[in-house]
């Protein structure tokens, strides 16, 4: 694949067409501002819809047949179900049945089984991917098999491609654990329960044709209609959307690694002897062991104090919940829902509210909440000497995780990266990241087992743990420890053509995966 | 012939599994499967050159399946390999690193972590949970059949693994195997030796004159803890306990000892009454630190304080742990507690005033404080200042 490339802002040699189409490179934080209207899809008309506002077909093939499917199309899926959707699924073998090609699958997010869509890549069904990989589907990507480049956003990332028109859906299906005929539909009634549908909102509101499926079609109103049936074309009823205990996924369980749970700990301390633990604070944790963990010991000390927390953004899960409900937290805004008792209070309780990435991190619009999160704990695959983070390749150079709402939290008012200096042999603070997915100065703390080091540009944080007995160290040290105990990696072979292109929050290129060198 | 040495399967981390044989080839084949291969497959390959270069081998075939294995792991992997094939005294080792700390007779021992002597993943990170003393162990937590690699592991985890000033112990296995594990431990930094199932202080004496073989001299470097686990070793205790100035300790293995008295181990521990208190007695008639079995149940913290807490009021200074995270409850328990501080500094401070006076006689009010007493209250506030419970100048601080 011939690409044009220039050096954009961070350095990185960055493409500035991807897939035909101009892109443009980054510029810096905050430096990217577009012009022009948003992107609006054709009005529809409510003479065109039926007037008892029935519009449910009778099969998922019929709604896409209807929808006017056809070779080239974007079609946009969710991952509400996590590792128990079977919507995407369905919809591509139907999509081979009928002989479409070239299909632009546009997910917000996949998980392992969506491997059985391998085999639509492999023979042209599906031309390539924008959205998170891993497992099979991200080894295809990183091998440079995929016809086409992938693009991986972040979830107000995709907000804003969709609102850009970047990416202009043709065919949105969204899997509903309820709806009724009109389409209005939720995710917190029925047995295929996730939580809320926020991933599906952009998609819902900006594309050409709208499908909800649901194996659980109620009598109009379904409330609450986190979507609105207004929005929807076509309403299908099958046998099953998801598989319950796998929508239930098991990066909600608390760690038992005694290394992690010492970093949160750690991590955990750090925040209170630096004040960021204050009455009327707010929190944002991941969703991986580590960070759910540190969700207990942040209760333990704001129990302690008798400090309450004034909100909590992001993925909400059993933890979270008790929180709320003892009176730890006075609200929940729940960007995604992890398990059973992160659906019925997101479902009964007032003050568990449901957010989308329009309100959390949508870059085009006037303003979003991740800005006003005091402090947010991420994950990273790799971190390099200049705070620089990875979160989408392993160090081999393959594509590991997607960017989920990593990139938008960078804007709270302080950043921790819990991490451990090494997985094993790989070293996790490095030189340069592999690949650059959040700029250092967005970056504020690195805690790992063996020491934290604190962004030089965060003085204040420097000053204010002094005296306070943490493992303070340089970025520089912890690297240099790293390396005198996995020994000094060296460069993964990976070669010029460019498999992925990461985008920065406002739709700009921050950097590229290359192809890996398969053996 | 086909020889081979460590771990494999799916869920082995850190380690690896090596097979090596002769060939008729003119030069070494050498294939390497490693989840690492990209980042160090060329370092991997370099280390198994030297390696058999070391051993003078001409045209070997080496497989390594690898799942991340550091080098020192590697390293003995393929030497305990390749020593199953070629009769030969040399031995090779990297440099030393990070052990350089030295331990003294009377330092804290309140925690002491197992680590099995087979399994490099737990090594990697023992120094980080802060335990006083970390066990690298031979003998029961190694199957019979790697009690010969895991030698070759044992030492160069002492030469390269960091354990951050934990007192870095190595329990051989039971007499009189144990003995030839001695040249694999005591030229490699190695701080502190434990002697499983001890009977009698001959078994004590036989491991002290070994080691003074090996080191070209009378021991005084390397401190000795027999662990007492039946009903022989508890009536020899104290002979135990006071066999050689080499012995800082002395535990009690009460999973042992409990069937060999043909009783059943209960929470309660009633049945172990007896021995726990004449191990303390022993330990404490010789000079030297008491310390108590393992707590078994990992997941039950609070069924672990308590288990610390009456282990302390019995007399006991350690205990020892089976999970990093039995570290910080067992610190936190066997350290003084603000009350015993408190005391201890009073007393510690009349002491000193008596000194200054000149007095034979110290008094806290109307109390007299006899010379065991100013000994405890200065041991509890070493103890104290070590875990930085207390200023190290809290007399001067306090006005004092």
């Amino acid at each position: 694949m011939e690409t044009k490339g220039t050096k954009n802002a961070a350095g990185r040699m960055v493409p500035t067409e991807i897939n035909g189409n101009p892109a443009i490179p980054y510029q810096g934080v905050g430096k990217y501002i577009p012009e022009g209207n948003r992107y609006a899809p054709k009005t529809s008309s409510s003479a065109n819809y039926p007037l008892d506002g029935n519009k449910q077909i009778a099969s998922l093939k019929e709604a896409l047949q209807l929808a006017g499917l056809k070779d080239g199309m974007t079609i946009s899926t969710h991952h509400h179900f996590r590792d128990g959707d079977l919507v995407a699924n369905m919809v591509f073998d139907i999509v081979k049945e009928l002989g479409v090609k070239n299909i632009r699958w546009f997910p917000s997010a996949s998980f392992p089984c969506h491997t059985h869509l391998l085999q639509y890549l492999e023979d042209g069904t599906i031309s390539h991917i924008e959205g998170s990989m891993n497992g099979p589907l991200g080894k295809y990507c990183s091998e440079g098999k995929m016809k086409k480049m992938a693009v991986l956003r972040s979830h107000g990332g995709r907000y804003q491609a969709i609102q850009d028109g970047e990416v202009k859906i043709d065919i949105a299906v969204i899997g509903a654990a309820t709806a009724d005929p009109f389409g209005n539909a939720n995710g917190v009634n029925g047995h295929s329960v996730s939580g809320g549908l926020g991933f599906a909102l952009a998609d819902s509101q900006y594309a050409e044709k709208v499908i909800v499926v649901t194996d659980n079609l109620v009598q109009f109103p379904c409330f609450p209609w986190q979507i609105q049936g207004n929005y929807v074309d076509y309403t299908v009823v099958v046998d099953q959307v998801g598989i319950p205990e796998k929508i239930v996924s098991g990066t909600t369980a608390i760690t038992k690694s005694p290394d992690r749970l010492l970093i949160a700990e750690l991590t955990a301390k750090f925040c209170e002897l630096t004040g960021i633990i204050h009455e009327g604070f707010s929190f944002q944790a991941g969703a991986g062991g580590t960070a759910l963990s540190i969700g207990i010991y942040f209760a333990e000390i704001m129990r302690r104090k008798g400090i309450k927390a004034r909100f909590a953004r992001g993925g909400s899960n059993k933890y979270l919940v008790e929180m709320l409900e003892e009176g730890l937290i006075e609200y929940i805004l729940d960007g995604q829902t992890f398990d059973l008792d992160g659906v019925r209070s997101l479902r009964d309780n007032p003050k568990h509210v449901s957010s989308s990435p329009f309100t959390s991190y949508n870059y085009h619009c006037k303003g979003n909440f991740a800005g006003m999160v005091d402090v947010v704990i991420l994950g990273a695959t790799e971190v390099d000497v200049n705070f620089n983070a990875n979160v989408v390749t392993h160090s081999d150079g393959y594509l590991l995780h997607g960017i989920g709402g990593w990139q938008n939290c960078l804007f709270s008012k302080t950043v921790i990266l819990p991490v451990p200096l090494f997985r094993d042999r790989f070293p996790v603070i490095m030189d340069e990241v592999t690949t650059l997915c959040g700029p250092g100065e967005l970056i504020d703390v690195i805690v790992t087992e063996r020491g934290i080091a604190i962004n030089p540009l965060r003085k204040d944080l420097i000053e204010k743990v002094q005296g306070s007995g943490l493992p303070i160290k340089t970025i520089q040290e912890l690297k240099d420890e790293a390396e005198r105990i996995c020994g000094k990696p060296e460069k993964p072979k990976l070669g010029e053509k460019i498999v992925a292109a990461i985008k920065w929050v406002d739709g700009t290129v921050i950097d590229v995966v290359r192809e890996v060198e398969s053996e | 012939m086909i020889v081979s040495s460590g771990n494999r399967g799916d869920a082995i981390r850190s380690d690896c599994y090596v097979e090596v044989s002769l060939h008729a080839a003119t030069e070494h084949s050498i294939r390497i499967e490693s989840k690492v291969k990209s980042l160090y497959g060329k370092s991997i390959r370099e280390l198994c050159l030297k390696v058999l270069d070391f051993f003078e081998l001409k045209s070997a075939q080496v497989f390594i399946d690898d799942k991340g294995a550091l080098p020192f792991v590697i390293a003995a992997r393929l030497e305990a390999a390749i020593k199953q094939m070629i009769n030969t005294d040399k031995e090779f080792l990297l440099p030393v690193e990070g052990s350089e700390f030295i331990t003294g007779k009377e330092m804290k021992r309140r925690s002491r972590l197992y680590l099995p002597g087979n399994n490099p993943k737990l090594m990697l990170n023992a120094g980080i949970y802060g335990c006083d003393g970390i066990i690298l162990d031979l003998e029961d937590s190694v199957a019979p059949d790697k009690k010969y690699e895991a030698r070759f592991l044992v030492r160069n985890a002492l030469r390269s693994v960091n354990f951050y000033g934990s007192e870095r112990m190595v329990r051989i296995n039971q007499l009189p195997a144990g003995l030839d594990d001695l040249s694999f431990i005591v030229p490699h930094s190695v701080n502190l030796i434990i002697i499983p199932k001890c009977e009698h202080a001959d078994q004590v004496k036989a491991v002290d004159r070994r080691i003074s073989e090996l080191l070209g001299k009378e021991n005084t470097d390397i401190h000795l803890m027999p662990i007492i686990e039946s009903a022989m070793g508890v009536i020899n205790a104290y002979e135990i306990a006071s066999a050689s100035p080499n012995v800082v300790a002395i535990a009690i293995g009460l999973e042992d000892y409990t069937a060999d008295i043909g009783a059943q181990r209960t929470n309660e521990a009633r049945e172990s009454f007896y021995a726990r208190g004449a191990v303390v007695n022993a330990a404490r008639a010789a000079g030297i630190q008491p310390i108590d079995s393992v707590f078994s149940d990992i997941e039950n913290m609070n069924a672990l304080a308590e288990n610390v807490k009456q282990s302390k009021a019995l007399g006991f200074a350690g205990m020892g742990c089976i999970h990093p995270r039995q570290v910080p409850v067992i610190n936190e328990y066997f350290n003084p507690g603000q009350d015993e501080i408190e005391k201890a500094q009073k007393i510690v401070n009349a002491f000193e005033k008596a000194k200054e006076l000149g007095l034979g006689v110290v008094a806290l009010g109307s109390k007299m404080i006899d010379a065991p007493v100013v000994k405890r209250a200065q041991s509890t506030i070493k103890l104290a200042i070590e875990a930085g419970l207390i200023n190290e100048n809290w007399r001067e601080s306090d006005g004092n």
